[in-house]
């Protein structure tokens, strides 16, 4: 997936299309990851400046989610459903696969919604179901 | 000449997309139509020819399936070793009742005229020619419950916001479906957006609320992506906006977009989320339905709540609660996933035995293994036993039996499943998505993972049975919300029902 480098200045226009909104300060922070791929360490003192928060709120938001990383991705996510529906169809097994041979770029979901053809499996985001390590190599390339 | 390829990320997953790509390749002339799923998701991806005899299906079709369709002239509906005949023939899909999934699978999900076509828009008209008060009372009346898992009444809580005074209600929409095994809200948004849009509407309506928030979990970007079209295409008709099909009521609805905690799919939770803050549960009362988001009178309801008012305002009240049994009227949007050998959705009216479901319907499991578990609504549901199997799936039922409908979903295990591991689970997720505001949820997720853990190894196992068994009591007894207090469920029941697998000794 394609990011944009990290510009403050770039950063401030986006943040600036939220002004309207009511309660942005996730909307900001998942703006943020949209466009740069992370949460950049400057971004919690730009988004508690640009709506009257603390950093401390912004922080606290930061942290709460899954979704939101302070660091940038790596060339290719992959991200495993591990719950149950899809433990129920050898999701457990697959998990140790992949992480065996992608360790790095794989990261456990719980559900994407796909739970009559588990495993499920997102890679680079795109679905996949029945994976099989072979069906999330091919998805990688 | 028109084809059928859904579009659904389910039949996605297994391929759609190559599918259609390779009908367009081999033929440009036919009109592509990307619908939703029917639901019968081990038949995807499922391929439906409109013929003059109706629509023809062939399933599954895999992308090097789609030149010996075209050899063998499919789009006269000829035979071919996929050939399923007739889709409204195919008795999995014929024996269903639906209702609120009426035209998942069926309509173009982005076609307003074809949304119009298929009954459409006339429970909006009808609510807009009754006072509030009257929609509410023929919500009420249907006997229409929560969804999403609570199965309050949705007519008292619209009621509660009607009646409370605000110069800003908000009409929120539970799309959080993050219960593993669950995948109806997911289904209908992408297969029939402008039923929930219509929903969101009368109920705006109903209880003098201008605008309408939907929270849609970021797992789901192609339920995103389909509803945001949904919403602009109402927005430009006279739909949507300051006057709702040419009257003088103003609606309008945005999407949030969750950010991967499973807590926020709890309502209060989910209003903080909205605000833009940590997803930690508020305690109530207040009740949202009094202060609610951004501390106004807020109508909460699930995906499928307000998916099936359209059509209780179009079909009248006494046609919904002619279906169903006791207090629980109307049908269920029922969702078989995991080791099932035909999974994906079954809508039927309440009172339909879990055998049924998962035999008749779901066909066993996939693996052709002997089945043993099935977990029925969620992470926080009970397993039960193949003992338990003639239970009606109603509200009460279920939890006379000691589980919880929730919202619907259905995992099927093998016998290759470990009880054990499968609680021990329970309380690792419960650890994992806490909020972290009540000590019960927060602390004692960890020490029950622990405990199991230890029950697992064998260390000092009728002791720690006991103990496990008193920490499940302070944690139902003394949790804020569902994550904390039901997590005992899945615990107890595969403690109750599966005590083989709570001896200490390896399966």
């Amino acid at each position: 997936m394609k990011y944009s480098p990290w510009s403050h200045e770039a950063a401030l226009v986006l943040l600036a299309t939220l002004r309207e909104e009511k309660g942005p300060v996730l909307m900001a922070l998942q703006l943020m990851q949209k466009e740069f791929g992370y949460v950049h360490k400057e971004c919690v003192e730009l988004i508690a400046n640009s709506f009257n928060k603390s950093r401390a709120d912004v922080h606290g938001v930061l942290t709460f989610y899954h979704d939101l990383r302070t660091a940038p991705p790596g060339e290719h996510q992959i991200s495993i459903c591990v719950a149950e529906a899809c433990q129920a169809v050898g999701a457990r097994g697959l998990e140790k696969e992949v992480k065996a041979k992608f360790g790095n770029e794989t990261t456990d979901a719980f559900c994407f919604g796909n739970c009559a053809l588990g495993p499920a499996v997102m890679v680079d985001g795109k679905l996949i179901g029945r994976a099989t390590l072979a069906k999330i190599e091919k998805a990688r390339l | 000449m028109r084809v059928f390829v859904p579009c659904d990320s389910a039949a996605l997953s297994v391929g759609a997309d190559e599918v259609a790509a390779a009908i367009a390749r081999l033929d440009s002339t036919i009109e592509i139509v990307r619908n939703g799923s029917r639901g019968a998701l081990w038949l995807e991806t499922l391929v439906e020819v409109e013929t003059p005899a109706g629509r023809i299906a062939y399933a599954p079709v895999r992308p090097e399936d789609v030149q010996s369709l075209f050899d063998a002239d499919f789009l006269h509906g000829r035979a071919h070793p996929l050939l399923l005949g007739k889709t409204d023939e195919i008795q999995w899909l014929a024996s269903q009742d639906r209702v609120t999934f009426a035209r998942v699978g069926i309509i173009d999900p982005l076609s307003l005229d074809d949304y119009r076509a298929h009954g459409g828009l006339i429970g909006l008209r009808k609510a807009l020619n009754l006072s509030g008060e009257g929609v509410i009372d023929e919500v009420t009346e249907s006997g229409l419950r929560g969804r999403g898992g609570a199965g309050f009444p949705a007519g008292i809580k619209w009621r509660t916001v009607a009646q409370t005074y605000s110069n800003q209600k908000y009409i929120c929409c539970n799309a959080d479906e993050g219960d593993s095994g669950t995948f109806a809200d997911r289904m209908l948004i992408e297969g029939d957006p402008f039923t929930l849009i219509e929903g969101m509407t009368i109920a705006g309506i109903a209880v003098g609320a201008t605008a309408g928030i939907v929270y849609l979990r970021s797992e789901y970007p192609h339920a995103i992506a389909t509803l945001q079209k949904a919403i602009d295409i109402a927005r430009a008709s006279d739909w949507l906006g300051s006057r709702v099909l040419g009257t003088t009521h103003s609606f309008e609805i945005q999407i949030r977009v969750g950010a991967g905690s499973y807590v926020c799919g709890e309502e209060t939770a989910m209003l903080e989320s909205i605000e833009g803050k940590r997803g930690v549960v508020r305690a109530k009362p207040p009740l949202p339905a009094i202060e609610g988001l951004f501390g106004q009178p807020t109508v909460i309801n699930n995906v499928l709540t307000l998916s099936t008012v359209p059509m209780i305002l179009a079909q009248g009240a006494h046609a919904y609660k002619a279906r169903g049994v006791g207090r629980s009227l109307g049908t269920q949007v029922f969702q078989l996933a995991g080791n099932i050998a035909r999974g994906g959705i079954v809508e039927k009216a309440f009172g339909i035995t879990l055998d049924e479901l998962v035999n008749t319907y779901g066909a066993g499991t996939l693996t052709g293994r002997p089945l043993r578990a099935v977990q029925i609504g969620g992470p926080l549901g009970a397993y039960f036993s193949t003992a338990q199997f003639e239970t009606s799936m109603d509200y009460e039922s279920l939890i006379a039996a000691g589980g919880m409908l929730g919202h619907g979903g259905v995992v099927v295990f093998d016998e290759s499943v470990d009880l054990a591991v499968q609680a021990k689970f329970a309380m690792e997720f419960c650890a994992i998505e806490s909020c972290g505001k009540c000590t019960p949820c927060r602390v004692g997720s960890t020490r029950g993972a622990e405990t199991i853990d230890l029950i697992i190894q064998g260390v000092r196992v009728d002791e720690n049975k006991k103990l496990l068994l008193d920490l499940c009591e302070v944690m139902t007894d003394g949790s804020l919300c569902a994550m904390g207090g039901l997590t005992p469920m899945p615990v107890k029941s595969a403690m109750i029902n599966f005590p083989a697998d709570f001896t200490g000794a390896a399966r």
